[in-house]
């Protein structure tokens, strides 16, 4: 009941805007612009041919492909940047470099390597989410606090035990946060990323009903779509934050 | 007699090349010798600790006493292992210390107990090597001695900030130290809580016999726990004054001995009691 009382605000501003956004379109007589029925009627319409499961599996997949491939790469990246200083100082300037870089001017070269299917789509989100999650991991290593490492250094443990008991569940709370940054970005560029796509995705949807026949409802169901699982994933990540491992960091 | 003491004066002369081949006096756990830190800095160079030698017997409990800031840290941090002096050395059992070990755990006032780990695992986590019976064994028996019996599967943020202590002291004795090195362990916690605490350790500490060096600016705490108090000065810091502390445990610090004593090291310490 709590719950349903501080939701009810933005459910609130939602219902209003959707209020305008209807008023907008009859009053102007937009021929092109959908109204939120048609959003909703061109939605149903999805789901009854099937298609919509389609785009929005072809999507998760690529999406779980390309940052998947982005956390093995990234951790122990991260966690070796974190810890060997010479190894920090050598790629970090690289990384710097790179992070900036839209994935969407990747674009190009993606076609170039891996043509166009389902390779360069996965290459994008790779790229987009491998970034922020080295950056964090390292930052996490670095964070750890002077007292635990001493401590650890006293009682003479041997590498292993420091990295599985000390640097990796100290740096954890990090990793967590960069994971979910990364898979925020990774939802971000699968739009631009399946414009390359052969014939499924949600940024595919997205440009072909623009493309054929300016179907501009299934353009912002496809929208909203996104919008949707962007926020049902980013909730699965807040889940991690609520492991009793990590919950030492967020706690208080 | 007196040319025979100058001829033994004479003779430790000739046998004092090199203070670290010197064997220390038998029973000595740690000894101490000639301990120099210089910190250099953008301010320019800070000396910290001025030539401090003493030695501490096997088992036995010693308070440092001392102005904040003074370098009492640093020479816990040099005794320890952590922080290499610029001159002299430490000694454990007749062997030069250069760097930490599980001989010596070091306990501080911030805390050190793992997070991340439930108290079980923290208390074994210097136990590497022993079997997974005999771990569960020093868990079981630990535990037991500090009071933490049914918490050893809670995480530290679930435990108070005494029983967080009690953590720390247990994964220390776990790994059966020969020196505890404690450097303001109690002063996070409310006085209450100090109190109780004090006497947890002296309960443990006869249980289990350890050697003890404890750094406290609470001069009835070091009375409460010490055999010798020893008072440093301000920076750079050198043995100012050293006392003994012949009272029988359980301490009764309102006795007229004890308070003597007090206001003994708090004149050392540059405060005129103002109980009396």
């Amino acid at each position: 009941m709590t719950r349903f009382k501080q939701a009810l605000p933005s459910l609130a501003v939602l219902t209003v805007l959707i209020g305008i956004w209807w008023a907008a379109v009859v009053a102007t007589h937009s021929l092109i612009f959908p109204s939120p029925l048609d959003v909703v009627t061109g939605t149903v319409e999805l789901v009854k041919d099937g298609t919509l499961w389609l785009h929005i599996g072809a999507s998760l997949m690529r999406v779980a492909a390309g940052f998947l491939l982005a956390v093995i790469i990234a951790i122990p990246l991260g966690l070796w940047m974190g810890w060997v200083h010479g190894a920090y100082v050598t790629l970090n300037p690289l990384f710097q470099i790179l992070r900036p870089i839209s994935p969407i001017a990747w674009i190009p070269i993606a076609i170039l390597w891996f043509g166009v299917g389902n390779t360069s789509p996965i290459f994008l989100i790779f790229i987009s989410s491998v970034f922020p999650m080295i950056v964090q991991t390292t930052v996490g290593v670095h964070t750890i606090e002077k007292r635990y490492l001493r401590a650890a250094e006293n009682f003479d443990v041997s590498r292993f035990k420091l990295l599985t008991q000390v640097v990796i569940p100290a740096a954890l709370p990090q990793v967590i946060v960069g994971m979910r940054i990364g898979l925020g970005v990774a939802w971000l560029v699968v739009v631009a990323a399946e414009m390359i796509a052969l014939r499924s995705g949600l940024g595919y949807l997205i440009m072909d009903s623009r493309n054929a026949g300016n179907r501009y409802d299934l353009v912002v169901a496809g929208m909203i779509i996104i919008g949707i699982i962007g926020l049902a994933l980013d909730g699965v990540m807040r889940m991690l934050e609520g492991l009793k491992l990590v919950r030492w960091r967020y706690a208080h | 007699m007196r040319i025979e003491a100058e001829v033994t004066d004479g003779n430790r002369a000739i046998s004092v090349p090199d203070a670290a081949q010197v064997q220390s006096a038998p029973g000595t756990k740690i000894d101490v010798r000639n301990i120099h830190k210089r910190f250099v800095s953008d301010k320019g160079p800070l000396d910290v600790v001025d030539d401090i030698s003493f030695s501490v017997r096997d088992g036995e409990f010693v308070a440092i006493v001392g102005p904040s800031g003074c370098g009492k840290s640093t020479l816990m941090s040099i005794m320890a292992g952590f922080m290499r002096p610029d001159r002299g050395s430490v000694l454990i059992d007749g062997a030069e210390r250069h760097k930490p070990s599980a001989k010596g755990i070091l306990i501080s006032q911030y805390g050190s107990v793992f997070p991340w780990l439930t108290v079980r695992e923290n208390l074994m986590f210097g136990l590497e090597g022993r079997s997974r019976s005999e771990q569960e064994e020093a868990v079981e028996h630990y535990a037991g001695i500090v009071g933490l019996k049914g918490f050893e599967n809670a995480y530290p943020h679930e435990l108070s900030g005494g029983m967080l202590k009690r953590a720390e002291i247990a994964r220390a004795l776990a790994v059966r130290p020969e020196v505890l090195y404690m450097d303001e362990p109690f002063s996070a916690l409310d006085a209450l809580m100090r109190l109780h605490m004090c006497n947890e350790l002296l309960r443990i500490l006869a249980k289990e016999k350890h050697t003890v060096m404890l750094i406290t600016h609470d001069v009835e705490e070091a009375i409460h726990l010490a055999d010798r108090i020893m008072v440093l000065s301000p920076r750079p810091t050198r043995i100012q004054a050293t006392f003994e502390v012949p009272f029988a445990h359980p301490r009764k610090l309102s006795s007229p001995e004890a308070q003597a004593l007090r206001v003994k090291i708090l004149r050392e310490l540059g405060v005129d009691s103002y109980g009396d």
